[in-house]
């Protein structure tokens, strides 16, 4: 290497950054141990408040809606918010997806006064750990919120760390028009389900449109599978890590699931949820089980052709009552610059008028607050929240219903392999348990 | 690195201060002047300084963060001890480590074998002047250039099983990103296309740097011209070779942007460092546990720098 050393050096120079040793060990090692260290992160910077002034007419909040519609809504609630309490929000948004995965680093260095989160298993652990404000009194003068909205928002300890908005159900949907044409009936129980899975194979059509790349969508069909064979208590006792995936009866659930798999589309996991939505709209398949948000990929004028029915009853003695609807809501920081601020701003988030501010903005989801009014739902909307309204029991769905670690880094990988693979339920519920038992104690 | 040519200056000097006594040592060493003297001393710090605090006391801490339970949540203090819980957990429990370790051998075989002489190929036909090198020198260098966003972006159009082009062109039915047989073998097409690229730039500067006279001699002595390139071209790049060895072998172990841009390293597509990331980055926060494996990586890492450095030595030494 001596002899034309310059000319290695040019050559070396010539590496972009991005991809010389020195940077990529430093990338690598800093981002397990450094970043990891330092703990207070990375977000800090972009949370922390854009005007930072002191004085007590001022509150920040950091917000997750990046999408348009969702940042609209929050900056003419905060507007509004502004108009009657005289104190100016400042709204930090940051990407979706982004706020979610810095939420630790974000949580522990400087977050906003109030900001968005989810119903469910984290809210309560942001709580217990200190990470969260009691917010209780806020609900003490909120009004038009179900007891399952308040025991949402409610701690570990009973008191409220959480004020809802919004949220939007999970349902079997499909479009009116195909249903009408072929004559098909809603149905009530899983042997009607495999029969008109049967009939739909028949006719040409994708019984149920599936899609699993991104690893989430395949929850939502496990959730409601466990939630009609075990009922809601034994599904939030597993997501809590009290009861053992190897037990008969999460077996029994995987069991109904390799019966019905063959009635979903094939080679699930390359494909997205909005490319599988997409052949539920072009006709090509007959039903799909997703969020509300399905109606996002049809266009304006088919709106009306979309409906829904809930996952039909597996067991008698359960019923099917129970669903996934997660809720979205606001949170308030452990220390807010002001706690009187920020307590206001949620309050006025948790008012009808808020309530209706949302209906008016967002068609795609639904308001917490009973109060609103709601003559401008849609039909889908307003069979949604009857649908809700129903349910005797909510989830939050199972990446927030359990340790994000779990979900994630075990859950995800074992559903994937359980598509690919449906035979081998006992060995995959074994290394499911193995993996929990060693996360949970930890 | 640039202290490397003092220390060799440093060598060069000394042949006949060796045998004088230790005073003589010393005025050596005063042949450099004060602010010699200083620029040495900041020139070795500096880099040290940040070689130090960017990457060994990094690295260190992620081993010492191997051995524990951190979540990621509250003070340094209320870290608990596992001992080697982590690593039992890695190689006993964690159901995708062993195919990381399988594709992240498979992704260096493939660009050591197909990737990066296809290159070398592609600079040796750009050396010759052809007609619109330049636009080829740009089309093949193009993916080099690209955001990773944006890469992970157009294969996805390509192999997109309902909607994609390839199977639109084909009329097939294959699941090239959800079939875990098959989309390591897509994903190394697109990384290959960039690694390509990347090779071919390099080969070609040396290339261009090879002497002409050198070409000429052999023609006049009647080499053909692959011999020509065998036997003199390619002993004469042997540095360039190892430059091209050595980015090909970190370029396989820092994979990661394709198989996280498409499905965050799962089914089929693990990766040593999507795996890392996947635990310690974002919501999870398996600090502990996602050390473990960084620290596996750094192993890997440092079985293969530490060859090339001896290499590298014995190279220096002859």
């Amino acid at each position: 290497m001596s002899r034309p050393r310059s000319q290695a050096e040019y050559l070396a120079r010539l590496v972009p950054p991005s991809v010389a040793g020195l940077n990529r060990r430093s990338l690598l090692a800093g981002a397990a141990g450094a970043g990891a260290l330092l703990g207070t992160g990375v977000l800090a910077g972009c949370g922390s408040d854009s005007g930072s002034g002191t004085d007590s007419k001022t509150v920040s909040v950091g917000s997750n809606a990046s999408d348009p519609t969702p940042k609209d809504v929050l900056a003419k609630l905060t507007a509004a918010f502004q108009g009657s309490s005289g104190i100016q929000a400042n709204i930090n948004t940051v990407d979706h997806n982004t706020f979610q995965e810095n939420i630790n680093n974000y949580l522990q260095g400087k977050p906003d006064d109030v900001f968005t989160w989810f119903a469910g298993y984290r809210m309560r652990f942001f709580a217990a750990k200190g990470l969260a404000g009691d917010v209780s009194d806020v609900w003490g003068k909120l009004s038009g919120f179900s007891d399952a909205f308040k025991k949402a928002s409610t701690g570990d300890d009973g008191k409220q760390y959480f004020v809802p908005a919004s949220y939007y159900p999970w349902a079997v949907f499909y479009r009116k028009s195909v249903w009408q044409q072929h004559g098909y009936q809603v149905p009530q129980t899983l042997d009607a389900l495999n029969a008109l899975g049967a009939q739909m194979k028949k006719d040409g059509l994708n019984p149920i449109a599936f899609a699993d790349k991104d690893g989430w969508p395949a929850m939502g069909t496990f959730d409601i599978l466990n939630l009609r064979i075990n009922g809601y208590q034994f599904h939030i006792d597993l997501m809590a890590g009290k009861e053992t995936w190897t037990s008969d009866k999460v077996r029994k659930v995987f069991d109904t699931w390799a019966g019905l798999l063959p009635l979903h589309q094939p080679d699930a996991l390359g494909r997205t949820w909005q490319e599988a939505a997409q052949s539920l709209q072009q006709k090509k398949s007959g039903m799909y089980l997703l969020g509300l948000f399905v109606a996002q990929q049809f266009n304006d004028n088919e709106q009306d052709d979309i409906d829904f029915f809930t996952f039909p009853e597996i067991d008698s003695t359960i019923g099917a009552k129970a669903l996934d609807a997660p809720i979205d809501g606001y949170m308030m920081a452990r220390k807010p610059k002001s706690t009187a601020n920020a307590k206001k701003l949620l309050e006025y988030i948790g008012s009808v008028d808020a309530a209706n501010i949302m209906v008016k903005g967002d068609p795609g989801t639904l308001v917490a607050n009973t109060g609103a009014d709601t003559s401008g739902y849609t039909a889908l909307q307003k069979k949604a929240a009857e649908l809700v309204g129903s349910a005797t029991e909510i989830a939050q769905f199972l990446d927030r219903d359990t340790r994000p670690d779990f979900a994630s880094t075990v859950i995800i990988p074992a559903f994937q392999q359980f598509i690919k693979d449906p035979k081998d339920i006992g060995g995959l519920l074994t290394s499911i348990e193995n993996q929990k038992k060693s996360i949970f104690t930890s | 690195m640039s202290d490397l040519p003092l220390i060799q200056a440093d060598h060069a000097v000394p042949a006949p201060a060796a045998t004088t006594s230790p005073g003589g040592r010393r005025r050596r060493l005063r042949l450099l002047s004060r602010t010699d003297r200083v620029v040495i001393t900041l020139m070795v710090l500096v880099p040290l300084i940040l070689v130090c605090g960017l990457v060994w006391l990094p690295a260190l801490a992620t081993v010492l963060l191997s051995g524990t339970n951190w979540d990621g949540i509250g003070p340094i203090g209320e870290i608990d001890w596992v001992g080697w819980k982590n690593y039992d957990d890695v190689v006993n429990i964690y159901p995708p480590f062993v195919p990381a370790i399988q594709n992240n051998l498979l992704w260096l075989a493939a660009l050591f074998v197909v990737a990066t002489p296809f290159g070398m190929f592609l600079a040796v036909l750009l050396d010759k002047e052809l007609r619109g090198s330049r636009f080829y020198q740009t089309a093949l260098y193009l993916p080099v250039v690209l955001s990773l966003a944006l890469i992970g972006f157009v294969w996805q159009l390509i192999y997109s099983r309902d909607q994609g082009l390839l199977n639109a062109v084909l009329g097939s039915n294959v699941d090239w990103y959800g079939d875990p047989h098959v989309n390591i073998w897509a994903v190394l097409v697109a990384a290959g296309w960039r690694h390509v690229g990347y090779i071919m730039l390099l080969y070609l500067a040396g290339l261009k740097g090879v002497d002409p006279s050198l070409r000429e001699a052999a023609a006049v002595d009647g080499s053909s011209e692959v011999s020509t390139f065998f036997r003199v071209v390619f002993p004469v790049l042997r540095p360039i070779n190892i430059i091209v060895l050595v980015v090909t072998v970190i370029e396989s172990l820092r994979a990661f942007d394709l198989v996280w841009v498409i499905n965050k390293g799962r089914n089929g597509l693990e990766l040593l460092s999507a795996l890392v990331t996947a635990n310690v980055v974002g919501e999870a926060s398996r600090i502990g546990f996602g050390s473990a494996l960084a620290t596996i990586m750094l192993v890997v890492s440092l079985v293969f720098i530490t060859v090339y450095l001896a290499t590298v030595m014995r190279e220096d030494r002859r």
